[in-house]
């Protein structure tokens, strides 16, 4: 090594270029927690889910996070840009789940800058699992990270979504998915509410209803909160690229939905 | 047993830029230049896939003349020091002028230490709010901050002639891609079409990553 400048490896065998994950190795820096024994009252990320719609995905994430029975922060942003073409979502403990965002997010820009090319969606979602599959022994000890991931497959020209589990299992899901402590809650609601070729306003829509849903018999999901001004993120991705909806935006449909509720 | 000849340090170090030097006038040159709202980096290739410029970071790109390994290898460790950086710290913290002495420290090392100097020079342009800077690393490790414009390789000499007229600050880009294309192309003997043109530029308006390459039809428009 010379100037500090990680110079690749000789040819030592023809492999591909290491991983920015594997560079952090090289230089002890890969992110890591080590737990004793006991237990301990992270914050925790809670409800986040995604849904398909004609010509995208939809995610979207309230903004609560708990520890134990407190409310600690009620502007955590769970959904990312995980680069222009597709979205993380994070549930779990929030602290280790939004260092495991950005270190997804350089990688995918590491890959892209490197190569010229972005990695293909599957290839991400593989690459996802493998640092979900990473955080295993952790998530004995309780400290849990589970992510959705969801994006617009270039080469088949759809958006997809994939939700994991604990040990890094990756599903690929038709419809849509939900994760974190309301989950069930916006899963019954998305069942009964999702359509098929639904239009970017109605899919939006039942997203922020599958949050409040979740969020009226889920103590660890907040809803919209018009007083603070706080609503949930919602993303759309499409060929065009991933998009935040604005709070603007989201207000009168987050008011409208509030106002049909039984 | 032999003695091994004695070699005087001057010697040994005119020797090596002569070899250097000669391999990296063999190829065509990169014209950088300040715009209005960017940097513009343009050169001849040949190939579409393989670059001789690049992006780094957000608001840092680079270019590369001489041999393709070499200055790819250059280019894959400058991406590796800057996502490094920029995650141990913030995307702010990287910067061009970090980077440039990083090469300029492994081209001076390997120029002086390795059985063969790299046959490369290369250019690491960084967009600032107001301030950009263009830091030129020759072969040798010599590290030179420019400003305006900048090339690299070929017949440097002939090309800075007619830039040095030409290049006015707060140019448009579409002025400063025709001033650089006719530049290169009055230095090359046997003039190429247009498809074999590459380019980029780092832009001001864009979001966070800066970086973006340009279209054969864009710069055709322009030249």
């Amino acid at each position: 090594m010379t100037g500090g400048l990680p110079m690749s490896p000789n040819a030592e065998g023809i492999v591909p270029t290491a991983s920015f994950a594997a560079l952090l190795e090289q230089h002890d820096l890969t992110p890591s927690w080590e737990v004793a024994s006991g237990s301990l009252d992270a914050p925790e990320a809670t409800t986040i889910l995604a849904l398909r719609w004609a010509d995208g995905i939809v995610m979207a994430g309230d903004r609560r996070a708990t520890a134990g029975n407190v409310i600690a922060h009620r502007r955590v942003k769970k959904v990312y840009p995980a680069d222009d073409r597709s979205a993380v979502a994070i549930s779990g403990t929030a602290g280790m789940a939004i260092e495991l965002t950005t270190l997804f997010q350089t990688e995918l820009e590491h890959y892209e800058k490197i190569e010229g090319m972005r990695l293909s969606l599957d290839g991400k979602a593989n690459f996802l699992a493998r640092m979900v599959r990473g955080n295993l022994a952790l998530a004995f000890q309780g400290l849990i990270v589970v992510p959705l991931f969801c994006g617009y497959d270039e080469q088949e020209q759809k958006g997809k979504l994939y939700s994991y589990d604990v040990v890094g299992g990756r599903y690929e899901e038709q419809d849509y998915a939900t994760t974190g402590s309301g989950g069930n809650e916006a899963r019954a609601f998305l069942k009964a509410e999702w359509r098929e070729d639904m239009g970017e306003a109605d899919a939006i829509r039942v997203a922020l209803e599958a949050l409040i849903a979740a969020s009226e018999e889920d103590a660890a999901t907040g809803g919209p909160d018009p007083k603070r001004g706080i609503y949930p993120n919602v993303v759309t991705v499409t060929d065009q690229g991933y998009r935040e909806v604005a709070d603007d935006e989201l207000e009168p449909i987050a008011a409208a939905a509030l106002e049909r509720r039984p | 047993m032999t003695a091994p000849f004695y070699v005087p340090p001057e010697q040994l170090i005119k020797d090596r830029a002569e070899f250097a030097k000669k391999g990296i006038q063999r190829g065509r040159p990169i014209a950088v230049v300040e715009y209005d709202e960017g940097i513009l980096l343009i050169g001849e290739n040949p190939s579409r896939s393989l670059h001789k410029i690049g992006e780094i970071y957000d608001r840092v790109a680079f270019a590369g003349v001489g041999r393709f390994n070499e200055f790819e290898t250059l280019r894959v460790a400058g991406i590796r020091y800057a996502d490094v950086k920029g995650y141990t710290y913030a995307r702010a913290d990287v910067t061009g002028k970090g980077l440039a002495n990083a090469y300029s420290q492994a081209v001076g090392q390997i120029f002086t230490h390795e059985v063969k100097p790299y046959e490369v020079e290369v250019l690491v342009a960084e967009l600032g709010n107001d301030e950009n800077h263009l830091y030129h690393v020759r072969f040798d490790g010599t590290l030179r901050d420019q400003h305006g414009f900048a090339m690299l390789g070929g017949d440097e000499d002939r090309l800075f002639e007619p830039l040095t007229a030409g290049w006015r600050s707060g140019m448009s880009l579409e002025d400063a891609i025709a001033l650089t294309t006719s530049a290169i192309r009055d230095t090359a003997d046997e003039s190429t079409p247009g498809a074999d043109w590459e380019a980029a530029v780092l832009d001001r308006t864009l979001g966070r990553r800066k970086f973006r390459r340009l279209e054969t039809a864009e710069i055709e428009a322009a030249g």
